[in-house]
């Protein structure tokens, strides 16, 4: 049994199954405007949990934070689960999938078959719609790859169950309701636009939003002297990994929030005032690139012009003071529409 | 492009490329084998975003070597210690797997302390089957893998 489910590419694994999800009960909305109305650019930093042994660095919010968001500001009704038993864990996913309604998961990606191996680190917070079991092996669209994948019971049971940073618990969710197939994407957009500037400069600790990126800059200049240059490098590259690898859209998803706010401008009608915000976003994305491209050179230690970890930081902190200004800005402006 | 913008533009002036579909990096290295992804929202000729897929980007496949390249290195090192006697083929597993005795543990059901035992080479050497089918299927390797330090490929 195969759900007749439209699969399709998508940058960021949460919004992309928000987005194919919501176009299957026939709300057409793009990627960028699910992470938009789902306020999905975010910064963390946490010094306090660790990922493989370093501090973990996120740009996105918490997994099942954007879908919802997305479902709640549209009307669209949903319900979700995590179980303590593994095979009622697959139990209820066979019921939902005989009734004919995809199902999103979130997994860990370390056993799961179809990913690269070298991307296949315990990392619990990937998202996929399972659309179709025939026999023992489950049909999975996965944001993150061209074509639909297969996967058998055991090996999806197994990426339910990932152990370590954030288990997923076979965390499964699923629309139940879906009031209007054309709801009003006007109010969804401002408030989703007001959050998102909330969460990256009111949130009162130094490790979230803005304040996040400037405590990493800052931390940044130390760890050549307190962690050696190896362990520095190492740390560097799992923000970039962070930052770029599948799943961002490109410069942790700064680039999708440009298209987002390109979009929206045209749906409120006010092309002239967001777009000036969409251009400013893109050239954040770019001093987000800009970062990643020096940080590369830095840990291949090419050319002797290669950026010290004082000149990154910096790179860094002038980021967050773009970013600052940015969504005190776009507050404003919204707020007086 | 209004006041602001334009302000931030001359700031920024020395850096700004702004992504066209044809500057989206098509850098293969560890994609290229899959059908997994990147999808890059770039800007068209008349300046709109439109998504366009990528294989990879060189500084983010950078990223990902140094970090496959210390462990594999770390690896290295225990796997010596390993064919000296000094630690067991599960200390090596353990690495190259990127787990921690507590991860294994909450997948084997085994004891972080059993664990650390068990990376003892004379310990190891004595454990029964099933205890050694826990910990293979937790690496998805058999046995006789767990047993000795071939690579998986």
């Amino acid at each position: 049994m195969k759900i007749n489910f439209e699969h399709s590419l998508a940058a960021h694994c949460e919004s992309g199954v928000t987005t194919s999800m919501l176009r299957h009960y026939g709300v057409q909305i793009s990627e960028p405007l699910a992470l938009g109305i789902g306020a999905g650019v975010f910064f963390s930093y946490m010094p306090f949990i660790k990922l493989h042994d370093m501090p973990v660095v996120s740009f996105r919010p918490l997994p099942g934070h954007i879908f919802a968001r997305v479902t709640r500001r549209l009307g669209v009704s949903i319900s979700s689960r995590r179980f303590l038993n593994q095979d009622k864990a697959m139990r209820a996913l066979d019921r939902l999938l005989e009734k004919g309604i995809p199902t999103g998961a979130i997994v860990g990606v370390f056993y799961l078959p179809y990913f690269p191996k070298e991307y296949r680190f315990h990392f619990n917070a990937h998202n996929i719609c399972i659309i179709g079991k025939e026999g023992d092996v489950y049909t999975v669209s996965d944001p993150v790859s061209v074509v639909t994948n297969e996967i058998s019971s055991a090996d999806l049971k197994r990426v339910r169950f990932a152990k370590g940073t954030w288990p997923p618990m076979g965390k499964m969710y699923w629309v139940k309701h879906v009031r209007s197939q054309t709801p009003d994407l006007k109010p969804a957009i401002l408030s989703g636009i007001l959050l998102n500037c909330r969460r990256m400069l009111d949130i009162p600790l130094p490790f979230f939003g803005v304040k996040g990126i400037s405590m990493l800059a800052s931390q940044m200049r130390e760890w050549e002297s307190k962690l050696g240059a190896r362990k520095a490098a190492l740390q560097l590259a799992q923000v970039i990994r962070m930052l770029e690898e599948i799943g961002t859209g490109g410069a942790g998803f700064r680039y999708m929030y440009a298209a987002f706010l390109q979009e929206a401008s045209v749906i409120l009608g006010k092309e002239s005032l967001l777009n000036g915000y969409a251009s400013r976003m893109t050239m954040i994305g770019d001093a987000w690139r800009d970062f990643a491209f020096e940080s590369a050179r830095k840990f291949k230690k090419r050319g002797d012009d290669v950026c010290s970890y004082d000149g990154l930081a910096d790179k860094l902190s002038n980021i967050a003071n773009l970013e600052r200004s940015f969504f005190a800005d776009l507050r404003e402006a919204v707020k007086k529409l | 492009m209004d006041i602001v913008t334009s302000r931030f533009a001359n700031r920024l002036i020395h850096i700004i490329y702004i992504m066209k579909i044809e500057d989206v990096p098509q850098d293969n290295k560890y994609l290229g084998s899959t059908t997994i992804r990147d999808l890059y929202y770039a800007v068209d000729d008349k300046g709109q975003y439109v998504p366009v897929a990528s294989i990879g980007w060189e500084p983010q496949s950078e990223a990902l070597r140094i970090t496959w390249d210390s462990i594999i290195e770390d690896a290295e090192s225990i796997r010596q210690e390993v064919l000296a006697g000094k630690q067991s083929p599960l200390a090596y597993h353990l690495e190259i797997h990127l787990m921690t005795p507590a991860l294994l543990s909450s997948y084997t059901g085994i004891s972080r302390k059993d664990i650390k035992k068990h990376l003892r080479p004379e310990v190891f050497a004595a454990l029964d089957a099933d205890v050694l089918q826990r910990y293979a299927d937790a690496f998805g390797i058999d046995i006789n893998e767990l047993k000795s330090l071939g690579h998986e490929d």
